[in-house]
C-alpha cells in the first residue's frame, strides 16, 4: 500500500482579491453604487453637490477684496466678468474687519483685547488641558478673573486688586478661625470679613491708594464694546461664572430639603421656560428698577447677570442629568466611608458628574455663545447689530451675504472646534467605563 | 437583680440646631426660606420706590385702550383701532401658528436627515453631516435675517410677472402666493364673543371637514379592531387597507364635492397680487429658519435614537420571523422613541421659545406685538415683560407637563 495522501508543506501565496473590491473601485462599489437606489441617491447628490459648487466657488473666489464701496465692486465686476451677479465683494470685509472683530473699541488699544484673548486661553489650559500644560498656570487663572475687566475696561489697577484682596482675607480669617472655632463658624466669619471688606472698606482703600499711588490704563466705556469680542466676553462670562451657580442649583434640586429644593426647582423652570430675549429685556428695561434707586449699572454688566442667570439654569439640568446618571452605589459608598455630605460631593459624587456631564456642559457652552447674538435685539454692537450697523453707511448699502458669510464663518469655527473638543474630551475620559 | 433605666434624656442645646443631624436640616431650610424671602421682600421694595419715583403705578389699564398700529399677518381680523389685548391675543397665535408650523417642518426634515446621516452611501451621509454641523453651529439669529434677506432681495418684484400665467405659487418679494381654500356652498362662520377684544371666528366649512374626517379614523379603527379580532381567532388577517382608505376618503370627497370645494389663486392687481394665501416675507423666513436650525439637532436625537437600539434587537425580532416592516413598528421603533421623544419635545420647545427672536425680522408674534410695540407706545415695561414672561412660561410648562406624562408611561419598569 503506498500513501497517495499528499500534504502540501508549504504556503501558497496569498491571492489577490478581485480587482472589483479594492482599492478605489471596490470602494465605490461598496459605498456608493451597491443598489439601484443608492444609485440614483449618488447621481442626485453629485449633482446637487456639483448645482451648489457651481454657484458658490465663483462667488467666492472670482470676487473683488479691494473696493471700498459696492458701486466699485459693481464697476469692477462688470468690467471683469460682464455681470454684476455672482461674485462676492469681500471689499466690505476687508475695509471692516476690524469693526466686525472689536467692535468700537478704540484702535490703538486693540492689543489689550488681544492680550485678554492669550490670557483667556492661557488661563483655561490648565484646566481644559489639565495633563499637558503646566501646572503654574493655575496662578494665572486665579488671577484672570480680576485681570480681565482690567485689562478690558482699564481704569485704576487698585479696584481689581482690592477686590481679590477682599477673597484673600475671607480665606485668612476662614484658616485662622478654622482652628479656634470649628468649620462652620469660620466659613461664615470668612464670608463675614469678605463682604465687610467689599461693602465698607474696599471704597475708601481704592480711592486712597489712587491718590496715593495712581497707575492705571486708559479707561473704555462699556458702550465701544462690540463686534466678536462682545459675543467671546458675555459666553466666557456666563459659562465660567455660570458653572458654580449650575452646581449649587443642581445639588439644590437634587436635596432633601423641601424649601431649597423648590426655591431651586422654581428659579430653574422659570429661567428655562421664558425666552432668553425676555431676559434681555429684563435686562435692558427693568433691572435698574429692580436695584436699590439711584443704582445705575452698565448695559454690558446687565447683560451679562442675566444671561449668567441664563445659563445657570441649563447648566444646573445638564449636571443634574450628571447625578443622575451616578449609581446609587457611589453615594452610598461615600456614607459608609463616614464623609460628609460636603466632603462626599468633593471627593466622590462630582468629580465623576461633571466628568459625565462634559459634554452636555460644552453644547450649553456652545448654545450661550450662539446666544449672545441676541443682544443685538436689545440694541448692543453685536456683529449681527454692527452688519445692519454697516449696511446703513451708504458705501456698503445693500451689501447681505459677504457679511452674513464672515459671521456665518466666524461662529463655525469657534462651534465647531468647542463640538470637537468636547469629544476629545469624552474619549480622554471614558476610560473606567468602557465596555 | 437587674434595672432597665431609661438612657439620660438629652436635654436640647441650641447648638443642636446646628451640630444635630436631626435638627440641621430644618435649620437650613429656614434660613433658606429667610434669606429667599428677605431677596424678594428686598426686590419689590426697590421696585416699588422706584416706580414711585418715576411717578408709575403697575396697572393693566392699558389693554383696553387701542393699539394704533397694525398686523399685517393675522390669522384674526384686527384693526389698527383695535385693542392692546386684541393686538397681543393676535401676537399669541402667530407665535402659536410659526411653532407649528416649524415644529411640522423640523420633524419632517429632521427625521430625513437624521436617517440620511445612517446611510450606507458614503455621500448621502457626508451631505447630512454637512447639513447637520453647518445649522448647528451658527447661531439661529443669523439664519434668521439670513434667510430673510435671501426671501426678500432675491425674489422677484410682483411687476415682474405682468402677462406671466403665475400658476398656484406665487414667490415674489413682498411674500408668498399659496393657493386659499373656497367654498362655493359655505356654511358660514360661528362668532363667538360678540364684538369685545376676544372675538373670533371658526369656519363651520372646517368644522364639518374635521367631523367627517374624525368619524372615518373612527370606522376605520372599527375594521382595524376587527380585523386583529379575526387573525386572533383563525391567525389570518384579513387585507383591510382599501376599507380602512374607502372609509376616511370617501365622505371627506362627498363633503369637499357637496361644500363646492375649489382652490382660489392669486392673481396681479395693479401692483400687487390679490387673493390666495398669503405668506409674508417674515412668516416665511422665521418660519424655514427656525425649521432648518432645529431640524438639524432633531436630525442629531434620531440618529442617536436609532444607534442606541442594539442591533441584537432587531435579530432577534427576525428569528421570531417577523418581517422587516413589523420588525420596525413592533421591535425597533417602541425602544427607539422612548430615547428619541423627550429631547425632540425639548428641542420643539426651544423653537417655540427662539420664535421670539421674529422680532429681528418684524413678524408681529406675541414678542412683537406684546412686548415690543404696545410696551414702547404705553410704557408699561414691567407689565409688559412679566405677561409675556408668563405667556412663555404656560407654554413651556404645559409641553414639559406633556412630556412628563409621556415619560411616565413609556418609563421601563425597573426594581
Amino acid at each position: 500500500m503506498s500513501d497517495t495522501s499528499f500534504v502540501r508543506t508549504e504556503m501558497l501565496e496569498q491571492k489577490e482579491p478581485p480587482a472589483s473590491t479594492i482599492g478605489i473601485i471596490g470602494w465605490m462599489r461598496e459605498n456608493l453604487f451597491s443598489s439601484v437606489v443608492n444609485s440614483i441617491l449618488t447621481i442626485i447628490s453629485l449633482l446637487l453637490v456639483a448645482y451648489i459648487l457651481s454657484g458658490l466657488l465663483p462667488w467666492i473666489f472670482q470676487s473683488s477684496w479691494n473696493a471700498t464701496s459696492l458701486t466699485e465692486c459693481r464697476e469692477i465686476f462688470t468690467a471683469t466678468y460682464g455681470t454684476t451677479h455672482g461674485h462676492a465683494c469681500w471689499g466690505v470685509v476687508n475695509d471692516r474687519w476690524l469693526q466686525l472683530l472689536y467692535g468700537f473699541y478704540p484702535d490703538h488699544l486693540y492689543w489689550r483685547v488681544n492680550l485678554t484673548l492669550v490670557l483667556t486661553l492661557a488661563a483655561l489650559a490648565p484646566v481644559l488641558f489639565s495633563e499637558k500644560a503646566p501646572r503654574q498656570l493655575l496662578y494665572l487663572t486665579m488671577a484672570y478673573p480680576f485681570l480681565m475687566p482690567w485689562l478690558l475696561w482699564g481704569g485704576s489697577i487698585w479696584g481689581p486688586i482690592v477686590v481679590a484682596l477682599g477673597f484673600v482675607i475671607g480665606y485668612f480669617v476662614y484658616r485662622v478661625v478654622t482652628e479656634a472655632a470649628g468649620e462652620l463658624i469660620a466659613l461664615i466669619a470668612g464670608v463675614a470679613a469678605a463682604l465687610i471688606w467689599w461693602m465698607v472698606l474696599s471704597g475708601v482703600v481704592v480711592s486712597g491708594l489712587d491718590s496715593v499711588l495712581p497707575i492705571g490704563i486708559e479707561a473704555v466705556e462699556s458702550r465701544k464694546f462690540g463686534g466678536f469680542m462682545l459675543a467671546v466676553l458675555l459666553g466666557i462670562v456666563a459659562i465660567g461664572v455660570s458653572l458654580p451657580i449650575g452646581i449649587v442649583l443642581a445639588l439644590g434640586r437634587q436635596s432633601d430639603l423641601l424649601i431649597v429644593k423648590a426655591i431651586c426647582v422654581g428659579f430653574i423652570e422659570f429661567i428655562r421656560g421664558v425666552p432668553l430675549i425676555t431676559l434681555l429685556f429684563v435686562a435692558s428695561l427693568l433691572l435698574n428698577v429692580f436695584m436699590p434707586p439711584g443704582t445705575n449699572f452698565d448695559i454690558i454688566l446687565r447683560v451679562m447677570i442675566m444671561m449668567t442667570l441664563f445659563s445657570a439654569a441649563y447648566m444646573a439640568e445638564v449636571i443634574r442629568g450628571g447625578l443622575a446618571a451616578l449609581p446609587k452605589g457611589q453615594y452610598e459608598g461615600a456614607d459608609s466611608l463616614g464623609l460628609n455630605y460636603w466632603q462626599a460631593q468633593r471627593l466622590i459624587i462630582m468629580p465623576q458628574a461633571l466628568k459625565i456631564s462634559i459634554p452636555g456642559i460644552v453644547s450649553t457652552f456652545i448654545g450661550i455663545f450662539k446666544d449672545t447674538t441676541l443682544v443685538s435685539i436689545i440694541g448692543l454692537f453685536d456683529v449681527i447689530g454692527l452688519s445692519t450697523a454697516i449696511r446703513a453707511d451708504t458705501a456698503w448699502n445693500g451689501i447681505y451675504w459677504e457679511l452674513f458669510a464672515f459671521i456665518a464663518v466666524l461662529f463655525f469655527i469657534v462651534c465647531f472646534s468647542m463640538s470637537r473638543y468636547s469629544m476629545y474630551l469624552e474619549r480622554k475620559l471614558q476610560t473606567g467605563h468602557k465596555r | 437583680m437587674t434595672t432597665l433605666t431609661d438612657p439620660p434624656k438629652e436635654s436640647f442645646r441650641l447648638s443642636m440646631l446646628i451640630y444635630d443631624t436631626r435638627y440641621r436640616s430644618a435649620t437650613i431650610q429656614v434660613v433658606a426660606l429667610m434669606g429667599f424671602m428677605l431677596a424678594a421682600a428686598w426686590l419689590i421694595d426697590n421696585t416699588i420706590t422706584n416706580l414711585e419715583s418715576l411717578g408709575k403705578t403697575i396697572t393693566f389699564g392699558f389693554f383696553t385702550e387701542p393699539a394704533g398700529y397694525d398686523i399685517n399677518q393675522r390669522l384674526l381680523d384686527y384693526q389698527s383701532r383695535d385693542t392692546h389685548l386684541r393686538a397681543a391675543l393676535v401676537g399669541l397665535l402667530n407665535t402659536l401658528t410659526v411653532a407649528v408650523l416649524g415644529c411640522i417642518t423640523a420633524t419632517v426634515v429632521g427625521v430625513l436627515v437624521g436617517v440620511l446621516r445612517l446611510s450606507k452611501n458614503w455621500i448621502v451621509a457626508k451631505i447630512m453631516t454637512v447639513y447637520v454641523e453647518i445649522f448647528r453651529n451658527v447661531p439661529v439669529l443669523l439664519w434668521i435675517v439670513l434667510v430673510f434677506a435671501l426671501v426678500s432681495e432675491s425674489t422677484p418684484h410682483p411687476k415682474t410677472f405682468k402677462g406671466v400665467d403665475t400658476g398656484a405659487v406665487v414667490v415674489t418679494n413682498r411674500g408668498t402666493y399659496l393657493p386659499e381654500f373656497l367654498f362655493s356652498n359655505s356654511l358660514g362662520d360661528l362668532s363667538f364673543f360678540g364684538a369685545s377684544s376676544l372675538r373670533f371666528n371658526v369656519s363651520l366649512d372646517l368644522i364639518a371637514f374635521l367631523v367627517v374626517l374624525f368619524g372615518g379614523l373612527f370606522v376605520s379603527r372599527k375594521i382595524k379592531r376587527s380585523a386583529d379580532a379575526v387573525q386572533e381567532a383563525t391567525g389570518i388577517r384579513p387585507a383591510t387597507w382599501w376599507k380602512r382608505l374607502a372609509v376616511i376618503a370617501l365622505p371627506i370627497a362627498a363633503l369637499l364635492y357637496a361644500l363646492g370645494f375649489h382652490l382660489g389663486y392669486a392673481e396681479l392687481k395693479g401692483f400687487n397680487f390679490k387673493g390666495g394665501t398669503h405668506l409674508r416675507n417674515s412668516l416665511l423666513a422665521l418660519w424655514l429658519a427656525l425649521s432648518l436650525y432645529t431640524a438639524a439637532f432633531i436630525a442629531e436625537i434620531v440618529r442617536g435614537g436609532i444607534l442606541a437600539i442594539s442591533h441584537g434587537q432587531t435579530e432577534a425580532a427576525g428569528a421570531l420571523g417577523l418581517r422587516s416592516g413589523r420588525i420596525m413598528s413592533l421591535v425597533v421603533l417602541p425602544q427607539a422613541l422612548r430615547v428619541i421623544i423627550p429631547p425632540m419635545i425639548s428641542n420643539y420647545l426651544n423653537l417655540t421659545k427662539n420664535s421670539s427672536l421674529a422680532i429681528a425680522v418684524g413678524y408681529m408674534d406675541i414678542t412683537g406685538t406684546l412686548g415690543g410695540i404696545t410696551m414702547n407706545q404705553t410704557g408699561r415695561e414691567l407689565e409688559c415683560v412679566l405677561l409675556l414672561m408668563a405667556v412663555y412660561l404656560i407654554i413651556s410648562l404645559s409641553i414639559s407637563g406633556v412630556m412628563n406624562v409621556y415619560n411616565s408611561r413609556v418609563k421601563l419598569v425597573e426594581r
